[in-house]
């Protein structure tokens, strides 16, 4: 979460950038980002003569390059961008680059708090993960994901851990493949392992693991659950006491299981991304009570009303009393809060944004390819060309939102009254 | 015997045939929950297409690849359904002990029916043992089944033309009967009751989930 | 067992791996399989099933093998299935063995077979339930194991690498932008109209189609993104080799990225088993009745951007075509019609296949039975001549495979049969024709 008391919270309306003067000026702009402060919005541009730069506002970034893509803002308003110079690649803050230079890197991301920012890098033709222009001191032969620890000091990635000649499935099955933390693997090698997570405290790591065709666990720092499932997902900690909860799938049912033992007992018909609330005391869970038909389950409790279509991530509101989701039925989005949708329907909308008291939700929508708050269910305010998701403010009086209007990128504060009625 | 045959014994054999057919279809269905991906999909107006499209003759394109087969399996099956409930002889069965009564075949028509079923399933057997790919798959319960539906034809015909003793053969063709309908439920016969079934859910995993036609 | 070159063929994924089994672990997967994992559909159908062999001629292995009962669809359930049954999964792994040759390399669950049989009789579903018990034991032809492997590790089918994935991206934009000025392949768009998703060949060896594809989207005026994480991959072979856990964690993760990316609908690429992986045994094993979000062919996707105008035809293609129809979109979506709206609109001289729509012939390649690699390939051969004398009869000198594996498979049966012709995708073809407008000429 960004830290937003220092905000400008003052301002109604600013124009913060004529969005048609950068397109007249570079031969090409790509996608736009918006600092979370909203007083920036960015774009990487190309210039005639094809190199590549960040514009932010009405300025670039000095240094061109020779590509540069996946520009995004950080939590505490830093700009990066992956950049191709001299044919390597690296990662550029607010117009430095890294140090180190990769034959590839990508999926850079920051940790929790925002301090610390990693991503997956191949170099002579090893993997490994870089953090804050620092390398892990061995590569792999394969990587496909990592995370970081909340504070970001420490990174853990699924790695394959000894080459695979090609078709050699004996090879395959007898494991190839680990987690590495910190640049050191495991000592035990499965056939996979996927999703690997850090506790809060940053000190352990658990992971999905594959120790046969079908047999499925999760492992924490190597130590694996003693049960094997026909088949689990990604497993995360709960953040008071550190054990490990994941649903796991057992004759053809799935349930949850919290360090191994089944701790819900439903027989779900599937079951994912598990969040808990704040204060890790409860927890909702994407959940197929039957065949065909999705809710959210709440302290194993589904939601009555079930979805055909599609129920995404559960969201628990500041007090963790209520839980939202985004919904969708017959091809229509909407958001459901504790089992009951809103009235209205989109052709998209994005995640719910609760109130700092919880009482409201607030989040961005899109119909026939315009934009628009929808407040507790009710479009407010005007639409927009393009929107970001809105903010409160900490004391929940006022509501930031970003947007363009007429080629304009315009930042705006506004009175959460006025929007929730 | 007789008597045994001709009270009882039908009694208990149409209990069989229905209370087994009713069984199996809702044990069916019940199993068809278990699956889980079969019953979210039925459609009526598919599943009717498709059935529809299988009843008539040369509805579908495997039919019209094997005409002559095709002929003969229809007048076989046709044959072997209408002729048992539109003989005289067994309606006035009925009439005797219900008074009920309906219209009936003229006596050659159902004779060449029967035969019809007759040929029908010796063709079958010579089908099963001529061709490889049949002769294949067949087992020794394939040629029984046979034997168990032409059997009251064959006494059925016998006993039209009188040939040994008629009380006898009309025993045996009661029993016969009996066994013939006391099976459906219970044997490679059963196809006829799964077919609604089968047809109609192929029908709409072709035809509601996926926009194709089925024949 | 019989011995025959196709019982001869040496392949590790079945040879080896049958040396671990024992008579216990062979029954208790057997017996799971049968009755935990199946219910209505394998008992209903085993008992409806006459044995008559109106299946036979439905099947293109028992055509071009001069009807020999073994490729009949129920000769095939026979040899495996009922056997299995019969003996109550009392069977060695040389049966084991011979199973999973016949269910991965002589049926190409192409589902033909049951528009054939008088019940509808879900032949290919059966001899999937087949495979499966083949995976859950190990003995899965080498090549479709790793292909499996693969998914399972990357969620692509050709262990592509994601830094490999994304710098072909890179690449391929930068290649179709020297053709159509500002073409782009925006990565990681948030709120485009369309996730475009391929299957992995494409960035491992056919990158010009990813190129190809930013030239129309940009023609066409598409709002459009692909994935720079995995999740890009629209394919599964591990629904063909029956491990549907992995199945289903590569179509999660599709579904998943697509939300993700806040796409309102996903267009594939040329491909059919993707789209039956994607739309139907996907979402069915994870729990959603019909796909989450809309999913579009390729082939549906032309259709709409010609119907439109939004791409114009500068000059027909000259030469005669003729086309497959792909089973997974044909008897999968009914897309025949469309696919001949494309097909004319494209080109000018278009001759038609016989037997067509539903009742075209599978490629022999899908199904995974490419997948298991070349020493099966002259098995494969074999078993599609008829695919051969189809062709050779429209005397067309191009066959339009709008799906990778039919690619493949067809252009593996021109060589074996020598007919001298060449398989192109539809892409390939609308680049060449389709017109650039001037301001958006290089
Ligand atoms: S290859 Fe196709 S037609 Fe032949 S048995 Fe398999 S599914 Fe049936
Ligand atoms: S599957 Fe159908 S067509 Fe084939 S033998 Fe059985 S009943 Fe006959």
């Amino acid at each position: 979460m960004p830290d937003a008391s220092n905000w400008d919270w003052a301002v109604e309306k600013k124009t913060v950038a004529d969005l048609k003067q950068l397109r007249d000026k570079f031969k090409g702009v790509h996608e736009f980002v918006v600092s979370p402060d909203g007083e920036k919005i960015a774009a990487p541009v190309v210039t005639e003569e094809n190199s590549f730069t960040a514009a932010i506002n009405s300025d670039t970034w000095p240094e061109m390059v020779e590509l540069l893509w996946y520009l995004r803002f950080l939590p505490d308003g830093r700009l990066t961008a992956l950049v191709r110079i001299d044919d390597q690649w690296t990662l550029m803050v607010d117009g430095v680059p890294w140090n180190e230079r990769f034959e590839y890197a990508w999926d850079p991301r920051p940790c929790a708090s925002g301090s610390a920012i990693g991503m997956m890098i191949k170099r002579d033709f090893k993997y490994g993960i870089a953090i804050d222009d620092k390398v892990w001191e061995e590569g792999f032969d394969g990587i496909r994901d990592y995370a970081l620890s909340p504070d970001g000091s420490r990174a853990a990635a699924t790695v394959q851990v000894a080459p695979l000649a090609e078709a050699d499935i004996f090879a395959f099955s007898e494991g190839v493949w680990s987690i590495a933390v910190d640049g050191k693997a495991w000592d035990k090698k499965y056939l996979n392992t996927w999703k690997p997570i850090f506790s809060a405290d940053g000190s352990k790591v658990a992971a999905e693991i594959r120790t046969d065709i079908c047999e499925y666990s999760i492992s924490v720092d190597g130590n694996d659950w003693n049960d094997r499932f026909g088949c689990v997902w990604e497993p995360l900690f709960r953040p008071q006491n550190g054990s490990v909860i994941a649903p796991v799938r057992k004759d053809g049912f799935w349930r949850l299981a919290e360090n191994g033992k089944t701790i819900w007992d439903g027989k779900y018909n599937q079951l994912w991304q598990v969040k808990f609330s704040p204060d890790g005391s409860r927890i909702a869970v994407i959940a197929s009570p039957e065949y065909g038909r999705w809710t959210i389950a709440v302290d194993n409790a589904p939601w009555k009303r079930i979805w055909e279509d599609m129920v995404l991530e559960p969201h628990f509101s500041p007090d963790g009393k209520r839980v939202a989701a985004i919904v969708k039925e017959v091809n229509r989005w909407t958001i459901a809060v504790d089992g009951n949708p809103w009235g209205e329907q989109f052709d998209m909308i994005w995640d719910p944004v609760f109130s700092p008291c919880g009482k409201h939700i607030i989040a961005k929508a899109e119909r026939n390819g315009r934009f628009m708050i929808v407040a507790d269910g009710k479009p407010v305010g005007p639409q927009y060309d393009a929107l970001w998701d809105p903010i409160f403010s900490a004391d929940g009086t006022k509501i930031l939102l970003k947007y363009i209007e007429n080629d304009k990128y315009c930042r705006q504060v506004v009175s959460a009254s006025d929007v929730l009625g | 015997m007789y008597d045994f045959a001709r009270g009882p014994l039908v009694w208990i054999a149409f209990a069989i045939f229905f209370g087994g057919s009713v069984y199996r279809i809702i044990s069916t269905i019940m199993l068809a929950k278990k699956d889980k991906v079969i019953l979210p999909y039925m459609r009526t107006k598919y599943g009717l297409r498709s059935i529809a499209h299988w009843l008539i003759p040369f509805g579908s394109r495997n039919m019209r690849l094997r005409p002559f087969f095709t002929i003969m399996s229809f007048l076989f099956h046709a044959c072997l359904l209408l002729t048992p409930i539109f003989t005289l002889g067994h309606i006035a069965l009925w009439q005797e002990s219900w008074g009920v009564s309906w219209w009936h075949l003229p006596d050659t028509l159902s004779t060449l029916m029967t035969f019809i079923v007759v040929a029908g399933g010796v063709v079958f057997v010579l089908r099963r043992l001529s061709d490889p790919t049949v002769r294949m798959v067949t087992s020794f319960g394939d040629f029984v089944v046979v034997l168990i539906v032409i059997a009251p034809f064959v006494t059925g015909l016998l006993a039209y033309y009188q040939v040994f003793d008629y009380r006898t053969i009309i025993t045996i063709h009661m029993w016969t009967g009996a066994i013939w309908l006391a099976s459906v439920p219970f044997t490679k016969i059963a196809h006829m009751l799964f077919f609604p079934l089968t047809r109609a859910y192929m029908g709409c995993e072709f035809g509601y989930v996926r926009n194709a036609r089925d024949w | 067992m019989k011995d025959t070159p196709e019982s001869r063929v040496i392949d590790p994924g079945l040879d080896e791996t049958i040396k671990k089994l024992t008579p216990e672990h062979i029954e208790r997967v057997v017996q799971h399989v049968l009755t935990k994992e199946n219910a209505a559909r394998l008992k209903v159908y085993i008992d409806t099933c006459v044995h008559c062999g109106l299946c036979a001629e439905a099947c293109h292995t028992y055509l071009s093998r001069d009807c020999d009962p073994d490729y009949s669809p129920v000769g095939k359930v026979k040899n495996t299935l009922w056997e299995l049954i019969k003996r109550k999964g009392k069977v060695d792994g040389e049966f084991v063995k011979m199973m999973s040759r016949v269910a991965f390399t002589e049926c190409a669950v192409c589902r033909r077979c049951s528009m054939y049989c008088p019940f509808g009789i879900d032949i290919a579903y059966l001899l999937m339930i087949v495979r499966r018990i083949c995976s859950l034991l190990g003995v899965v032809p080498q090549y479709l194991q790793d292909t499996t492997n693969s998914h399972a590790v990357t969620s692509n089918q050709m262990w592509v690498h994601q830094d490999e994935w994304i710098d072909t991206l890179q690449w391929q934009e930068e290649e179709a932008m020297s053709e159509v000025k500002d073409a782009r392949i925006p990565l990681e768009k948030e709120g485009a109209e369309v996730m475009y998703s391929v299957i992995a060949p494409e960035p491992k060896i056919l990158a010009q189609l990813l190129g190809n594809m930013a030239q129309i989207m940009k023609v066409a005026g598409i709002d459009w993104t692909m994935p720079a994480t995995d999740g890009w991959d629209n394919s599964n072979m591990a629904m063909y080799s029956g491990d549907f856990e992995v199945m289903g964690r590569v179509e999660r993760l599709h579904w998943e990225t697509a939300a993700r990316l806040k796409a309102k609908k996903i267009v594939m690429g040329e491909c059919g088993h993707a789209f039956r992986g994607a739309v139907y045994d996907g979402p069915r094993w994870l729990g959603w009745k019909f796909p989450p979000i809309p999913m579009v062919h390729a082939i549906e996707f032309y259709y709409d951007i010609l119907k439109s105008g939004r791409i114009k035809v500068k000059e027909k293609f000259k030469e005669p075509v003729t086309v497959q129809d792909p089973c997974n979109t044909v008897r999968g979506r009914g897309l025949g019609p469309k696919l001949r709206y494309v097909v004319n609109e494209l080109c000018e001289n278009f001759i038609d296949v016989n037997p067509r729509f539903e009742h075209n012939y599978c490629c022999m390649a899908g199904g995974g039975t490419i997948n298991c690699g070349p020493p099966w390939k002259r098995s494969r051969m074999v078993s599609n001549r008829v695919k051969a004398e189809q062709f050779k009869a429209t005397g067309a000198h191009i066959v339009i495979t709008p799906c990778h594996n039919c690619h493949s498979g067809i252009e593996d049966v021109i060589g074996f049969y020598k007919l001298g012709m060449h398989v192109k995708f539809i892409s390939e073809i609308m680049v060449e024709v389709m017109d650039v407008p001037d301001e958006l000429k290089p």
